[in-house]
């Protein structure tokens, strides 16, 4: 997006119900209907597609907003899940917990891994966290480290069940607990990026030079950002280790990495509503694939990524604006045109 | 002491298909300025035409060649039908399609070749070589025919005039176009001659680690080490650095605790982090200047 449409936007004076603010009420109550019609398998999937969104969301503030690369964030969704994953099985601490202290823990890392990361051109970094997503497996094999990661068997937790008594079965808990956690998570980057700090950081991405002309502390912010991304994407792992009860290393190989930037680009790359496109694809296409034959899903993948990067760069996101532009533009004319007849 | 030069000795040989694919690496980096996550996608496919060659029940050498073909117009084909088209498209679009291309090979081998792991024969045998307990014969194999593509590739970017014309396309595109040279066309060249020598350390590496659709992916990120810890603006340093890694790779792997015996990837991880933060260009790279 261009930074002068979001400046724009914020110095107009806005009516309280805008379409935008229609369309995301009318998902938040099929949202909350959806537990009561949907089967649990379905339900599971759709718990998944918002802690894939998350983790997406958070790979958006940094590829997006600040023009920073990642090939690696399955790593700190990694990161994040084995933290839930050791917390709840090894500790005994309630899952609530678990999110914040894999929030926290991922942002020291990714805060970390910027570090190195603010003397790395685009292409460079790109290089560095696909090293670390490929690396990501056996490091949680590492011997030294069985004592908590369980080694290659991983760790089987519990599905949690509804506080308070609440007339729910696990998997709908489950559900209103991500929902709730994913709304927080997306109001918070809507947020971000609309504050001072959010426009510090694209203005990183659209010129670093300039930015730091006028004053930007360019460091602070693209390691902040590092952090800050892998913080969403941590928490999304925490959540995600909650809903598949399982942790093993195997679970988070380079092709999970993949599928977070396969969601990035089809979601729409700066947009933050994109990354819930981004989860609904990369949860059901592949399946869609695997019916056809094993093995097939990263064909799908790939060959909707080219045709995306050709034909519509700008993923959903893009197309959305395309056609929300042409319907302004079609009934606005339809209405100039009326009024010209009478 | 002969532990230790064994393991220098297994890691030359590793090494020089490491400083194969840091060497197609570089070339693709030097002609369009990105680095190729599908390299070792290509290679392993490559090694699957060989594979199934052989099945069909060519003679090694025939089907080694034929391969190198194969693969020489494949990366060719790459480079027109894909990347042409993109060439001056952000960074961003070059990343994803690397990321997309990486997984339409993959899976697309998985597909007509099946997930299960296939052995792969070597033409020099398993006994040990000049009967020494040093080193196998497949291992000096190795060694040897990583030298022979190293000084092929030498001498015809050095004496011939179409490696002239590569060097002068990939250093200066502009003045290139100005004397003559098709700068699309020698980027195209570079391509292919990456996919062939992928091919080459993919058909050399398959009998030691065996042939399954996720083999190299280890691999190239070895390759990505060398590449960066020789310079990814030198193709001779990345040459060394390939070498270099896999003798660092056997030592630690031999004499630090707890990192395991099978690939040790997160050695590739820290050379490739501390590499880029400390010396950014490499060993032997230029670093390079961006004007404002």
């Amino acid at each position: 997006m261009d930074a002068s449409a979001e400046t724009l936007s914020i110095a107009r004076p806005r009516p309280a119900l805008t379409t935008g603010r229609a369309i995301l009420l009318a998902g938040i109550v099929i949202a909350l209907a959806l537990p009561f019609v949907a089967k649990s398998f379905l339900l599971f999937q759709l718990t998944l597609v918002l802690v894939y969104a998350i983790a997406i969301c958070g790979l958006n503030l940094l590829t997006g907003f600040n023009g920073q690369f990642s090939l690696g964030h399955g790593a700190f969704y990694a990161i994040g899940a084995y933290t839930a994953a050791i917390m709840m099985d090894r500790w005994d601490i309630s899952y609530v917990w678990t999110l914040p202290a894999a929030g926290a823990i991922c942002f020291v890392a990714g805060f970390l891994f910027g570090l190195p990361a603010l003397r790395l051109e685009a292409i460079y970094l790109a290089l560095a966290t696909f090293a670390l997503a490929v690396a990501a497996p056996q490091i949680l094999k590492l011997s030294p480290l069985e004592h908590w990661t369980g080694g290659v068997q991983g760790i089987v937790i519990l599905k949690p069940d509804a506080p308070f008594g609440l007339p729910l079965n696990q998997d709908q808990w489950l559900f209103f607990f991500t929902l709730a956690v994913a709304l927080l998570m997306f109001w918070a980057a809507h947020n971000l990026i609309r504050s001072r700090t959010g426009r510090a950081m694209m203005a990183i991405r659209d010129n670093p030079i300039a930015a730091r002309s006028m004053g930007v502390n360019t460091a602070l912010y693209k390691t902040l950002t590092f952090g800050v991304s892998a913080l969403y994407t941590g928490i999304a792992g925490a959540l995600g280790a909650i809903v598949v009860q399982f942790v093993a290393p195997d679970s988070f190989t380079f092709s999970l990495s993949i599928a977070l930037l396969v969601g990035l680009v089809v979601g729409g790359v700066g947009w933050i509503p994109g990354a819930l496109f981004g989860g609904l694809f990369v949860l059901f296409v592949p399946n869609i694939a695997e019916h056809f034959s094993k093995g097939l899903s990263g064909a799908a993948y790939g060959v909707i990524l080219i045709l995306l990067i050709y034909l519509m760069p700008s993923g959903a996101g893009g197309f959305v604006q395309l056609v929300a532009r042409r319907f302004a533009s079609f009934t606005g004319r339809r209405s100039s045109r009326t009024g010209g007849n009478t | 002491m002969e532990l230790l030069l064994q393991q220098i000795l297994a890691g030359l040989a590793t090494g020089g298909i490491y400083a194969c694919m840091a060497l197609a690496i570089v070339m693709i980096y030097q002609a369009i300025d990105h680095l190729n996550f599908a390299q070792g996608e290509m290679a392993m496919f490559s090694t699957f035409i060989a594979w199934q060659l052989l099945q069909w029940g060519l003679p090694y050498w025939a089907a080694f060649v034929l391969t190198i073909g194969i693969s020489f117009i494949g990366g060719l084909l790459i480079e027109r039908v894909v990347f042409k088209p993109i060439h001056d498209a952000p960074v961003l679009s070059h990343v994803v399609v690397f990321i997309a291309l990486f997984a339409i090979i993959n899976s697309a081998a998985g597909f007509i070749w099946d997930f299960t792991i296939k052995p792969f024969p070597t033409p020099f045998g398993t006994s040990p070589l000049f009967g020494s307990t040093l080193i196998g014969a497949h291992q000096g194999g190795m060694i040897a025919v990583t030298l022979l593509v190293l000084v092929f590739l030498y001498i015809f970017f050095r004496y011939t005039s179409v490696g002239l014309a590569m060097r002068a396309a990939a250093g200066n595109p502009e003045s290139a176009r100005l004397v003559g040279i098709r700068v699309g066309w020698m980027i195209a060249l570079g391509w292919g001659m990456a996919a062939a020598i992928g091919a080459i350390a993919g058909m050399l590496i398959a009998p030691v680690v065996f042939l399954d659709p996720n083999m190299m992916l280890g691999i190239l990120l070895y390759g990505f080490a060398g590449a960066v810890l020789g310079g990814l603006t030198s193709p001779g340093g990345a040459v060394i650095g390939g070498f270099a890694v896999g003798i660092m790779e056997n030592l630690v792997g031999t004499y630090v605790p707890y990192v395991g015996s099978e690939l040790k990837l997160p050695i590739a991880l820290v050379i490739i982090v501390t590499v880029l933060v400390v010396k950014p260009g490499g060993l032997f790279g230029r670093v390079s200047v961006q004007r404002v």
